[in-house]
């Protein structure tokens, strides 16, 4: 299937139909109007709804239980609670926390936003990486204390506006990614990698750094080196290179798979070195 | 000609994993949840004297700390030995759970849980594989103790011969995604949201542990942060989340941190392998000898089939090829991405390497001259096998003519250049399994089928096969999976998930067909009078006749005409009688470029052509994307991945992702991959065979036998460390 039209135009009867919570998220992503159209385009193209619908029913029988924020009250009770004021993807939080809260669980566990991944929780794989006024940082390793008045953006917030960020749809179209547990870390890393090489940063591998502009382009081998620190088990890390390149140079990338054709097999079938090799005098 | 099956496309689950939407087992939202954190045992052996939980219990915000003393037990189940926690004082392996501590946060939980003390009677343990050899046994079943011919003989006669010992250590699967559950209870019941490969497989550990019926049991897992067969087995935390969930009264939730990774779901065994080939001058083999040992632990077997599939590489008469185990003190090792195959053809593609130098023939020759035209285990014929094709069309794009034969011939400035094959082999497995389709008369259809997507693409896969016999497009297909509410699967591990689960959803909709023409030839002036459901395709809502698509019926209207806004049929596909007459096998050929450096013994692999023949392919997308997570496990398994076991204390020692080395980004290189499609008509209706684990098997192999052509030091023990090379 081309590209092309996998995002294929909604009308508005498809918009009528969505459920309260569909609208509620997508209020939440703040799509209005074309741009929720569009949004809704690829969703429907993914052929996934936004999440799954039996989930959500699921979730809404477990809202009904009766849940005393236990937590809260007995943080405030012990007098060791801290409060911290922060924005998070635009808008201001005001959180009273237990202070041995790190970002990464306050972000999930209290926040739901849970696009940020927890993957060893002890800043060695990534997974976790959030953008903290501009740079990207391990949210596992980040005390919430220490975000006090700091702007942070989580996946949530990259696809803002006019749907996915262009970082998200060369991820998707490179294939970036498959359990895509790490891919909300290695995307705000390599978001936040486009503005280190904005500013000129140098990494191990830059050549030379008294040479060093602003805007580089990042070679191959830079936007390795810089993503290193995202550890990918699936190993999509070929399709993360060719996403972040596309998007920092603005060409296309080229496939690096192919299927055989009759003809290159009957060529390589029919090759008489290759099928009985050299002897050993010629080797 | 098909419209969507091996077309490329995007995954459909794409938009809700880039935003952050696809929720995995810990990220439902549940309320009044209670967070649980394991404590793991110090020691490898013995028993617990004595447990004090009292300054725990006093902790702000816990709610109970369970440990054996006061945790229900589970009931027992003959069929599943499997580990389950806090039922004794008794300890089998280090970081074995000895409590657990549930509180209302997760900080005051992971707190506590370090003011448990434990006191222990500790027990001589024995972790150390090395030392066991002499207690090895055959697992019970005996799998893989035909001898073909007599290779002991063969081998004392052969003109050439070569043997060797070959090492693989513990590796752990590291999947992104720690292992996870939330579980609560609505009476009798239960709930819970895991991390799985296979539904239906927790449901039935859950149901028989807790003494209730399986339908009672309803388990979720629509997202899985990568698995690699970690999450095959029924681990030991979700009885654990449930049994506190059932106890307290509300929803509870148990996360591994990444050490109780390694020691919560099985491992790659310690494999030692000995490998004795013998050959004529004219480089045919006359014997193949390949025994392994591999530790299980000392409660339950496992066997990792790892001499299994190198049975059928080559042909050659005289072959033995056994397995025995030995019981070590650690926990039971599971299947880990390519179980047995990787470990087995790790040594025997090193071995045929060392037999090419032995006999001064090229590599790629001796795997031709050698090439099995039929199945040398069964006699029977292949389905199919390209691998000859994947061979020579590997070398040509590898540019393999240009090899020099002698090792270290190939230099560039400080790196030593080398370059290796090696065959990769893996089955075309397919098991029951069951899909259902409803149709709907406004044009759309949601398919389900209780599978996994661990990241192979299953979503995307079952989509496509859905648009294709539907004759719909991709978009107007919603399918979901992972729910015990659906039709049965089996668990989504051996590669297999596409021709079982692809199969049930074609036969879904061909079931689908069937009734539509039914419907249709109800009216005595229908054009497709006297069809058979054969003879009929649907293609964008019409029912047509594929010789004479003019002669068609609306299927929509169809539906209408009948009052059915829907129509649903549920399919179970079992493999065909068929596929008993044949050998059924996934190959694929793979070349490897390693520089090494010459004072550091860094090694790099700078370039991988991999070759794969393995049926149809039915997204060149996804399956590109399989094929390169194969090589990278395998330049992991080759280079970096050991699980360090220090046995005078029993205990791993590098359990986290600083320590335990997996491939970055800086690691991988060029990576090209080539698909030879074949044409195979038995395996299943789709035609495909399993690729998931293909792409790894060669790898390791490869990796070692160009190491070896760069530098001529044969490195039989993994992972090839620089120390090795120095």
């Amino acid at each position: 299937m081309n590209d092309k039209n996998e995002h294929p135009s909604v009308n508005d009867g498809d918009l009528e139909s969505l459920s309260a919570d569909e609208e509620k998220l997508l209020d939440e992503l703040g799509l209005f109007g074309a741009a929720r159209r569009q949004f809704l385009g690829q969703t429907l193209a993914s052929g996934l709804g936004i999440f799954a619908l039996q989930l959500l029913a699921k979730e809404k029988a477990l809202a009904a239980m009766t849940s005393p924020d236990a937590v809260l009250a007995q943080n405030a009770a012990s007098g060791d609670a801290i409060q911290v004021t922060m924005r998070i993807n635009g808008s201001t939080q005001i959180l009273t926390v237990d202070p041995r809260t790190v970002l990464l669980d306050a972000l999930r566990e209290r926040l739901g936003l849970t696009g940020t991944k927890k993957g060893c929780d002890q800043g060695q794989c990534g997974a976790c990486t959030v953008i903290v006024d501009g740079r990207r940082v391990l949210s596992c390793l980040t005390l919430l204390a220490s975000c006090e008045g700091k702007e942070v953006t989580t996946i949530e917030g990259l696809a803002n506006g006019a749907g996915l960020h262009p970082m998200q749809a060369a991820f998707i179209k490179h294939d970036a990614f498959q359990c895509g547990y790490c891919t909300p870390g290695q995307i705000c890393s390599a978001v936040a990698l486009l503005r280190e090489a904005e500013a000129g940063e140098a990494s191990y591998v830059t050549r030379n750094l008294r040479t060093i502009t602003k805007d580089l382009e990042l070679s191959d081998e830079e936007i390795r080196e810089r993503m290193s620190g995202n550890l990918c088990r699936c190993g999509a890390y070929p399709g993360i290179v060719a996403a972040i390149r596309e998007v920092q140079s603005g060409r296309q990338t080229a496939q690096a798979w192919h299927f055989a054709t009759q003809e290159e097999i009957a060529a390589v079938m029919n090759d008489k070195l290759l099928r009985e090799g050299r002897s050993d005098e010629t080797v | 000609m098909a419209r969507y099956i091996g077309k490329e496309m995007s995954r459909v689950e794409g938009i809700a994993k880039v935003t952050g939407r696809a929720k995995y087992a810990a990220e439902f939202r549940v309320p009044n949840l209670a967070y649980g954190f394991i404590v793991s045992s110090s020691i490898a052996k013995g028993t617990i004297k004595s447990i004090d939980t009292r300054e725990a219990e006093r902790a702000p915000g816990v709610i109970r700390v369970f440990t054996h003393l006061n945790a229900p037990k589970f009931r027992n189940d003959p069929q599943d030995r499997s580990f389950r926690a806090l039922q004794s004082d008794r300890i089998y392996f280090n970081m074995q759970p000895v409590a657990l501590v549930v509180a209302e946060t997760y900080e005051q939980a992971r707190y506590a849980s370090r003011l448990v003390k434990v006191d222990y009677n500790a027990e001589k343990h024995q972790t150390d594989t090395e030392a066991l050899l002499a207690s090895a046994r055959d697992p019970s079943h005996g799998r893989g103790t035909r001898v073909r011919g007599n290779p002991e003989v063969a081998l004392r006669e052969a003109p050439v011969k070569v043997e060797a010992e070959y090492r693989i250590p513990i590796e752990h699967h590291n999947p992104m995604e720690p292992h996870a559950a939330i579980a609560f209870w609505e009476g009798d019941r239960l709930t819970i949201f895991d991390k799985t490969q296979g539904v239906y497989e927790v449901r039935r550990h859950l149901a028989s542990s807790f003494g209730i019926p399986e339908e009672d049991v309803t388990v979720i897992s629509p997202f899985v942060g990568g698995a690699f067969g970690s999450a095959l087995r029924p681990n030991y935390y979700p009885t654990l989340t449930a049994m506190a969930a059932r106890e307290l009264k509300r929803p509870v939730k148990i996360v591994y941190t990444r050490t109780q990774m390694f020691a919560g779901h099985g491992y790659r065994p310690y494999t030692i392998q000995r490998v004795a080939l013998g050959a004529d001058r004219s480089g045919k083999l006359t014997a193949i000898i390949h025994e392994a040992v591999h530790n299980t632990s000392s409660f339950e077997e496992f066997d990792d089939n790892t001499t299994g599939f190198a049975r059928q590489v080559y042909a050659c008469p005289n072959l033995r090829a056994s397995l025995k185990i030995v019981s070590t003190d650690l926990h039971t090792p599971t299947w880990m991405r390519a179980p047995g195959a990787v470990s087995g053809m790790f040594a025997l593609e090193s071995a045929m390497d060392e037999l090419a130098y032995a006999l001064k023939i090229d590599p790629l020759q001796l795997r031709l001259i050698n090439y099995a035209e039929t199945d040398p285990e069964s006699g029977k014929p292949w389905s199919s096998k390209a691998l000859r094709e994947c061979y020579l069309l590997g070398a040509k794009k590898f540019g393999w003519e240009k090899r020099k034969f002698e090792p270290r011939s190939m230099r560039d400035g400080e790196w030593l250049i080398g370059w290796g094959m090696a065959t990769g082999v893996w089955g075309a497995f397919q098991a029951p399994a069951a899909a259902r389709i409803t149709l709907r008369a406004d044009g759309t259809a949601h398919v389900v089928s209780a599978t996994s997507d661990i990241g192979p693409g299953t979503y995307t896969a079952m989509t496509i096969i859905a648009a294709e016999f539907l004759g719909l497009k991709p978009e107007q297909i919603k399918f979901e999976l992972g729910d015990t509410r659906f039709p049965r699967a089996p668990l989504e591990g051996g590669s297999m998930t596409t021709a079982s689960v692809g199969s049930a959803v074609h036969g879904a909709a061909m079931a689908i067909v069937a009734r539509l023409l039914d419907l249709a030839n109800r009216n005595e002036d229908s054009p497709l009078k006297g069809a058979a459901a054969s003879d009929v395709e649907l293609l964008d809502g019409r029912l047509q006749l594929k010789s004479d698509p003019s002669r068609y019926v609306d299927a929509f209207d169809l539906m209408k005409r009948h009052n059915l806004n829907e129509i649903t049929e549920t399919f179970e596909a079992r493999p065909s009688r068929e596929r008993e007459d044949y050998a059924m096998l996934a190959h694929g050929a793979q070349f490897v470029e390693v520089k090494v450096h010459s004072e550091l013994g860094i090694v790099r692999v700078t370039r991988i052509v991999e070759v794969t023949a393995c049926g149809r392919i039915v997204n060149p997308k996804t399956a590109h994307s399989q094929e390169i997570g194969g090589v990278v496990w395998g330049i992991g398994m080759a280079l970096q991945e050991a699980t360090e076991v220090d046995h005078r204390y029993g205990r791993i020692v590098n359990p986290n992702l600083q320590h335990y080395h997996v491939p970055v980004n800086a690691d991988v290189l060029e990576v090209e991959t080539i698909f030879v499609e074949e044409d195979d008509k038995i395996v299943n209706p789709l035609g495909v065979k399993g690729m998931g684990e293909l792409g790894m098997v060669g790898i390791p192999a490869a990796i070692a036998n160009a190491v070896f052509h760069a530098t001529g030091k044969r490195i039989r023990e993994l992972p090839i460390t620089p120390d090795k090379l120095l």
